[in-house]
């Protein structure tokens, strides 16, 4: 039983002109679960919402639903207001420091070299020390403490 | 397989970057431009360019356009007060920017070619294209050393001048 | 550790011989990719359970923790009680207010759940020893084996921002959008921390790619020895991306109603609550395969792949149970001391941490590699006891009716 299951799972697909369509070589064949997955994912939400909207019970409308909740009274002001600019300075932050972080991986993996690894240390310190110093200043302004208005 | 993926997603690519730029709605246009980045990673993907597919999805759609949904969301850019700003002379200013853009770029990739920068059919077959992060690690901190220091000048950059621009409406 | 056991060489089925593993020239067969797209089934599933369980287990556990009992009507021990709570976001209105914009209300919940779910691609959950070039190794399994498991994980992550943001901001709400908002910078300021943390592992194993990181652990120690500073702050800054007490201020049910989620009602709001689960499950998921030998345990799992798999869910199984436990216990941080703890202290330390694990790396001193850890820890416990001398010290207790000071 298990050998003819080896076997059977063991078998090349049926058919050489269809072999290049699983992407026979290298690591971009392993690509393929992932983007299975992320299907499986959307059909799943997807078909959760179109469920509940088919099962769900139909009740009329009123003001009272269609409006904003508010803690049980009409809402008072528009929803859109101003905001505060410094979400804006954390999100122009984040893109910075991300792309800090997005440096550090390859860095990291090419770490493990023996030979060069004193050379790789000190570029590096050279770097976050860069960005080191950008994120004294954000503290030292206050940029991010949100208590101070 | 892999043309007719690069076809899927780069045909996604460019529909989500074409209703992005027609929406009205100005976080609609974000979210297709996202959906524009995705598509562009799925080809750096079919590419076999990992790393840069990763960091396209890591950096531009999950830092850069949360940015962009900020700055629109803090703006409360509506549709009424874009209509006014737009005159009856962007649609041809527009095309005769697309226009110069192809121009433009048509000659510097025809320069380019002429350079040779361009691999030809022999040297192709013998490249070796490795999108993986140890040969990145490998040429960043090699061949590209300087431009790697540089980059932190300019972040540094960004940093003091996004604090020092919202610093003058904090206080 | 890893010849302990040796002598009971693993069995592993043929079956998973080639689902996990391709032929010698890379090319993967009919049955490697039937076999993976099963997996990807069978992990869909199980995750979507174990959201179920969490929803029950949070019920329970808080009320254990409260000295009640809890849901235990439906089913035994209530355990059906999830069952009970779908039907009944199934079933009920699908209410879709007036004021918001229908299509990005209804898109919301789908960008929260959809990378909630795919990150667990690259997990690997269990694995078996095989003999490669003469060499055991550890090869384990996931759903698709990237080089680049790290890099996936933290781009899906920064995906799940835009749910909130844009749930917030179609709500046409006050609060959702200021939830939502909040929630967003929330979670992209602990995104910074969460992948400093995970740079120290990738230095020491010389890899992104999470079996690879698993199998590290395997033949040298455990991460979270010589990395435990990187191992808290990577739980911590979990609790803050999954939007969990005491980092829960954006949905805050005292203060913003129920914060960018207050619109949103039956499936989608059951769909925001279910990404939340799951990202939470993975989150766990994530702690255990980068800082506590994933699968592994000391050679134990040597036993065979059934051992794996069952080391990796009890280990995960105890962090989501953390997640429930912190939620129950510590009271919320103020969005301002959240958001200077993220900036202002996690910030610093990571990168000083990667920095000196660099060092310690570059310079081959191993012993360092417990001098550190051993130094961060009594750097915390130090803090603390200042902490809590200081507390003590400023306590002042009331004047008695006499107006006199009373005695310390």
């Amino acid at each position: 039983m298990a050998t003819t299951l080896d076997s059977l799972l063991a078998l090349d697909f049926p058919g050489a002109a269809l072999a290049g369509l699983f992407l026979a070589t290298g690591d971009l064949v392993e690509y393929v679960p992932v983007l299975v997955m992320l299907i499986f994912a959307v059909l799943f939400a997807g078909a959760n919402l179109g469920l509940s909207f088919v099962l769900g019970a139909k009740g009329k409308t009123n003001p009272v639903k269609e409006a904003a909740y508010e803690c049980g009274m009409p809402p008072i002001t528009d929803a859109h207001q101003r905001f505060s600019v410094k979400f804006y300075l954390v999100a122009i932050l984040f893109v910075l420091f991300d792309i800090e972080v997005v440096f550090l991986y390859p860095w990291a993996v090419h770490f493990g070299e023996k030979a060069l690894q004193t050379f790789l240390f000190v570029e590096m310190l050279i770097f976050i020390g860069i960005l080191f110093l950008g994120w004294w200043y954000v503290i030292r302004k206050g940029a991010v403490n949100w208590a101070q208005e | 397989m892999t043309t007719v993926l690069f076809v899927v997603f780069g045909g996604s690519a460019l529909a989500s970057a074409l209703l992005a730029v027609t929406r009205k709605n100005p976080v609609a246009s974000a979210i297709w431009l996202v959906g524009m980045f995705f598509g562009l990673a799925g080809v750096y993907v079919v590419l076999e360019a990992y790393f840069v597919a990763a960091v396209q999805v890591l950096v531009y759609a999950g830092a850069i356009m949360v940015l962009f949904l900020f700055v629109i969301m803090l703006l409360d850019l509506r549709s009424k007060q874009l209509d006014l700003e737009a005159s009856p002379r962007m649609p041809i200013l527009g095309v005769c920017a697309a226009v110069l853009f192809v121009v433009v770029s048509g000659m510097a990739l025809m320069d380019a070619h002429d350079a040779g920068i361009f691999p030809d059919a022999a040297e192709r077959a013998t490249l070796v294209l490795d999108g993986s992060p140890e040969a990145i690690g490998a040429d960043l901190f090699g061949r590209w050393l300087l431009a790697f220091e540089v980059t932190s000048l300019l972040l540094l950059g960004g940093i003091l001048g996004a604090v020092i621009l919202t610093k003058r409406r904090l206080t | 550790m890893m010849g302990l056991l040796s002598s009971t060489q693993v069995a592993t089925a043929p079956i998973f011989a080639h689902i996990f593993s391709r032929a010698d020239d890379g090319s993967a067969n009919f049955g490697w990719v039937i076999g993976r797209i099963l997996l990807v089934l069978l992990i869909v599933h199980v995750l979507l359970i174990l959201g179920a369980l969490m929803v029950w287990a949070e019920r329970r556990v808080s009320a254990w923790m409260q000295d009640r009992i809890g849901p235990n009507r439906v089913g035994p021990h209530g355990l059906l009680q999830p069952l009970a709570d779908l039907g009944k976001f199934m079933f009920k209105e699908d209410v879709i207010p007036g004021h918001v914009n229908k299509v990005m209300y209804t898109i919301a919940p789908l960008i929260s759940t959809i990378p909630a779910l795919i990150t667990f691609a690259v997990v690997p959950f269990g694995g078996s020893y095989e003999m490669v070039d003469g060499k055991e190794v550890a090869v384990s399994w996931q759903i698709a084996n990237l080089d680049i498991g790290v890099l996936y994980i933290l781009a899906v992550a920064g995906i799940g921002v835009y749910g909130i943001t844009l749930g917030g901001w179609a709500s046409n709400s006050k609060y959702s959008l200021l939830g939502g908002v909040r929630a967003s910078a929330q979670m992209i300021s602990y995104e910074l921390s969460l992948g400093l943390a995970i740079v120290p592992v990738v230095l020491m194993a010389g890899s992104l790619n999470l079996g690879e990181i698993v199998a590290y652990q395997a033949e040298n120690t455990w991460l979270v020895f010589t990395q435990p500073l990187a191992c808290f702050i990577f739980l911590v800054a979990g609790y803050a991306e999954t939007n969990r007490l005491p980092f829960d201020m954006p949905e805050s049910e005292t203060e913003l109603v129920a914060g960018y989620h207050t619109e949103f009602s039956s499936m989608k709001f059951a769909l925001f609550f279910l990404a939340e689960y799951a990202n939470m499950t993975v989150a766990a998921a994530l702690v255990v395969t980068l800082y506590l030998g994933g699968w592994t345990l000391f050679g134990l799992e040597q036993l065979g792949w059934g051992m794996a798999v069952l080391i990796f869910a009890l280990k995960t199984l105890f962090f989501m149970f953390a997640f429930i436990w912190v939620r129950w216990t510590i009271p919320r941080f103020r969005y301002d001391q959240l958001m200077n703890l993220g900036w202002g202290v996690f910030l610093p330390l990571t990168l000083v941490n990667v920095v000196l694990t660099a060092g310690a790396i570059a310079l081959d001193q191993t012993w360092l590699f417990f001098l550190l850890p051993a130094l961060c820890v009594a750097a915390a416990l130090f803090v603390a006891y200042m902490g809590l001398k200081r507390e003590e010290e400023q306590f002042q207790p009331l004047p008695t009716a006499a107006g006199e000071k009373g005695s310390a």
